[in-house]
């Protein structure tokens, strides 16, 4: 047995030769790059008794994982817009130059490849990248020569300085949720004790709608979960975070994930779960053992296991899931396909996950700031909750706010806020429009800015990206077209084939505008792709590298 | 319950269905033509081409997929209705690599059939031009991947009755494609073999019987003399090897 064979049989074993946890053994056996080769995809395939094709299926819908080698480091840098503005593709390009390799190509040492992926949830503190799966933020010229030095004297990722991987926080505007955080166990405490009847009409009173974009109520969701028949039961804490320009999740569970998973407990108390899960997004690696070491404490605090805060009827335990790069894994539907090990692609409803969800079996999915919001009101009540926001939109949000203002960070708002007046907050300066609700969301121009923030007027999951006078939006409008089409996962015609011809239109209409690069200032506009002469002339010849099968030739 | 009567509106014509079925499957039985191509009588609902888009209560739904339910009002043959089909089936013509004229399943293909009941005269859009090579391994299968235009029909095929799961989807978006259950990629490997029902649900031309292509001439086949409507709503869903619905 080769020292490969044993480092797989360990991940197998570890993860108990379990199909459903297929997504997690692919991260635990690709090598850093995200490599998984033909021959593991067999092993791992023959030792879980799944069709090699399938593992093939899922290797291959995954963008983190890779069926060809990469270069030994694995640059990815961030493709949010903010980024973008901030010069990421300058940075990019930089780089690129300086080991004289094509987007994606493989230099000839095999050193490194240099690519681009959707939005690392970094947007308050980009350009981001991420090396080998690690996080990297605020990224200026001296950053990458100091990370371009590091990748030639070859020393592994995990050996580099730590400074450069900091992630930091902004929390600029706190309220009811954020101010006063919650002792580990003191809100399911006071949900058993006030019973689970009477919790889930505090619930229903509060008016909470779910945050994590449609705004369904949470109370009828979990009274539908309490009701399906049959005894397993499950709650999921939707982690994913996929929309760019959204970042209030991270933080979240940085530095509140007592407060979430107590969320995640007393939903299992109203529905009468056994076990939870936490998908986070691949991009958050940097969480995995912060949140590891959370649930182990609240295990042996006896928050989480048998008997829970000492209520008999009580048995739940929560287990992390990573996801390995597909913004569609945030939909819940996708997501529970993920988390059952298999490509994430949304099922046909009805039926709802509420009834069938993982493994067929009722299940609740909930945004993290939603769980959180939870925690709190089953400790303060339903009219505490109440008492902020609108009619219709009850309590607070968080927004992630980024782009051209002078303080990007979080801000705590009670909805019902006008978008003027987070402008003002954040130090917005000449701002041209916002996009609320990320790329998924609305562009709102400076004659719409009186509207209001929630369900009545202007939903939003969170994100609220500011572009000033200077801002180009139609390279906002490419940026997005670029995000859909990488991201659509390519179960329907329209989405599959539509979002690339959107894409290619939006380059070819950018190639032809001929507007000079860098016309409006250093970070202003970055040029296309097909825009910039061709690195090949610059350097030396290079065949092109051949087209994959099912690759589409990119831009006109 | 069974023999209560229970109705939906179809461009404001009552259909009667029972419980269970999907608005497509009500639709065809009460004569009514709906286009299809990723939809199966034998398999469950797909509900990914969305050819078979139709309009529930206002609302833009896969009639495949969506259960039919008393006193729904649904739309099918309205003008935007029908351009949307029509851009669908462009876009899937777009997507791959379309040869009609030297295709050996011209007549005998559900796209190119739907296509003309749609009156779709060309693909409109750029073509994308796909890189797809051609699977010629194994003695007796070619496998045209040119064509395919995803419906997964052969993977279920494969999977729920012939039990082999020789077929499955890898990619995503734009870059998904057709797979075979073998470490080399080649269909050879695969312990496909011609009695095998993934070998007779492809809708177009990729899953070919070798040195059969032209054993019905062109002119005779399945729609060359039946229309695509004619053939949904005969139950049967062509192609059959000899032509016939
Ligand atoms: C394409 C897509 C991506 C989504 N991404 C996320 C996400 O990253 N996080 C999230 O909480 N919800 C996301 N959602 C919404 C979920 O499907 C689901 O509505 C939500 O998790 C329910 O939780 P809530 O009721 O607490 O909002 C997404 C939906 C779609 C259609
Ligand atoms: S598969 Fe159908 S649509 Fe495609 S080339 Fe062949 S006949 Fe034409
Ligand atoms: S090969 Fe044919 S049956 Fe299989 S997915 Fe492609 S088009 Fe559908
Ligand atoms: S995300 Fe699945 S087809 Fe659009
Ligand atoms: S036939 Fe309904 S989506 Fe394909």
């Amino acid at each position: 047995m080769s020292s490969s064979d044993r480092d797989l049989a360990a991940v197998l074993a570890r993860h108990r030769y379990d199909g459903t946890r297929l997504v997690q053994i692919l991260r635990d056996v690709m090598d850093p790059t995200g490599y998984i080769s033909r021959p593991t995809i067999t092993q791992v395939a023959e030792s879980l008794h799944l069709p090699r094709a399938h593992v093939e299926g899922v290797v291959g819908f995954y963008a983190f994982f890779s069926s060809e080698p990469r270069g030994r480091f694995r640059v990815l840098f961030s493709d949010n817009i903010t980024d973008e503005l901030a010069g990421s593709q300058e940075l990019r390009q930089r780089m690129l130059d300086a080991f004289r390799v094509d987007p994606d190509e493989v230099s000839r040492d095999g050193l490194v490849s240099i690519g681009t992926t959707s939005c690392t949830g970094l947007c308050d503190q980009g350009p981001a990248m991420l090396v080998n799966g690690r996080a990297i933020a605020r990224l200026t010229p001296a950053r990458i020569g100091a990370i371009s030095s590091l990748i030639r004297g070859g020393s592994p990722v995990s050996d580099w300085p730590a400074n450069l991987f900091t992630i930091d926080s902004h929390v600029m505007r706190r309220d009811l949720l954020l101010s006063a955080p919650l002792r580990p166990g003191e809100s399911l405490a006071a949900a058993v004790v006030r019973g689970r009847q009477a919790t889930l009409a505090e619930l229903r009173a509060s008016g909470l709608r779910g945050r994590g974009g449609a705004g369904f109520a949470t109370a009828t969701k979990w009274e539908a979960c309490a009701q399906a028949p049959g005894p397993e039961r499950y709650v999921v804490c939707n982690a994913d975070e996929g929309e760019p320009g959204t970042f209030k999740d991270r933080e979240l569970l940085t530095h509140h994930a007592h407060e979430v998973i107590e969320g995640m407990t007393v939903a299992a108390f109203l529905v009468g779960a056994q076990r939870g899960f936490i998908y986070l997004r691949g991009e958050y690696p940097f969480l995995i053992a912060p949140l590891e070491a959370v649930l182990a404490e609240r295990r042996a605090l006896g928050l989480l296991g048998r008997a829970v805060a000492g209520c008999a009827e009580l048995d739940f335990d929560v287990e992390l899931h990573v996801g390995a790069g597909a913004y569609v894994c945030g939909e819940e539907s996708a997501l529970l396909e993920s988390l059952e090990g298999k490509r994430g692609i949304p099922r046909n409803r009805p039926p709802y996950p509420v009834t069938h969800g993982y493994l067929g079996k009722p299940t609740v999915v909930n945004n993290v700031e939603t769980l959180l919001a939870v925690a709190h009101l089953a400790k303060h009540g339903g009219a505490w909750f109440r008492a902020a926001g609108t009619p219709k939109s009850a309590g607070t949000k968080l927004l992630s706010v980024s782009g051209d203002v002078a303080r990007p960070g979080i801000y705590e708002v009670p909805f019902g806020v006008s978008i003027r007046s987070v402008l003002q907050d954040a130090g917005a300066k000449e701002p041209q429009a916002v996009q609320v609700g990320g790329p998924s969301g609305v562009l709102l121009a400076a004659h719409e800015f009186e509207r209001k923030l929630g369900f009545e007027d202007v939903p939003s999951a969170g994100a609220f990206m500011v572009f000033d006078q200077t801002r180009d939006i139609l390279a906002v409008a490419n940026n997005f077209a670029r995000f859909f089409a990488h991201e659509s996962c390519g179960f329907c015609t329209p989405c599959r084939v539509g979002t690339t011809l959107g894409r290619q239109l939006h380059g070819a209409h950018r190639a032809r505008q001929g507007i000079p690069p860098r016309r409006q200032g250093p970070a202003a506009r970055v040029a296309a792709p097909q825009e910039r002469e061709p690195l090949r002339a610059r350097h030396h010849r290079r065949q092109p590298r051949p087209r994959r099968a099912g690759e589409v030739p990119p831009e006109l | 319950m069974s023999d209560e009567r229970k109705t939906f509106t179809l461009d404001g014509q009552d259909v009667e269905f029972t419980e269970g079925q999907t608005i497509l499957q009500a639709a065809l039985a009460s004569g009514t033509y709906v286009p299809s191509l990723c939809y199966h009588p034998e398999f469950r609902p797909h509900g990914s081409c969305k050819v078979c888009t139709v309009k529930v209560n206002g609302r833009t739904t896969a009639s495949c997929t969506t259960p039919a339910t008393a006193g729904d009002t649904v739309e099918l043959a309205t003008d935007d209705l029908k351009d949307l089909r029509k851009n669908l089936v462009q876009f899937l013509f777009t997507e791959g690599n379309h040869f009609c004229p030297s295709c050996e399943q011209s007549g005998n293909c559900q796209l190119q059939a739907v296509g003309y009941e749609l009156g779709v005269v060309s693909g409109h859009y750029n073509p994308l031009f796909p890189s797809r090579p051609v699977d010629a391994s194994h003695p007796d299968v070619l496998l045209e991947l040119n064509r395919c235009i995803l419906c997964e029909l052969c993977v279920r095929a494969s999977a729920l009755v012939d039990r082999k799961h020789v077929f499955s989807l890898s990619g995503r978006g734009i870059t998904k494609h057709l797979v075979v259950n073998a470490e080399s990629g080649r269909l050879a490997d695969t312990n496909l073999s011609v009695e095998d029902k993934a070998m007779s649900v492809c809708p177009v031309g990729v899953i070919l019987r070798k040195r059969r292509g032209f054993r019905v001439p062109i002119g005779e086949r399945t729609f060359d003399t039946h229309t695509a409507s004619e053939i949904a709503l005969a139950g049967a869903r062509g192609p059959t090897e000899d032509g016939a619905p």
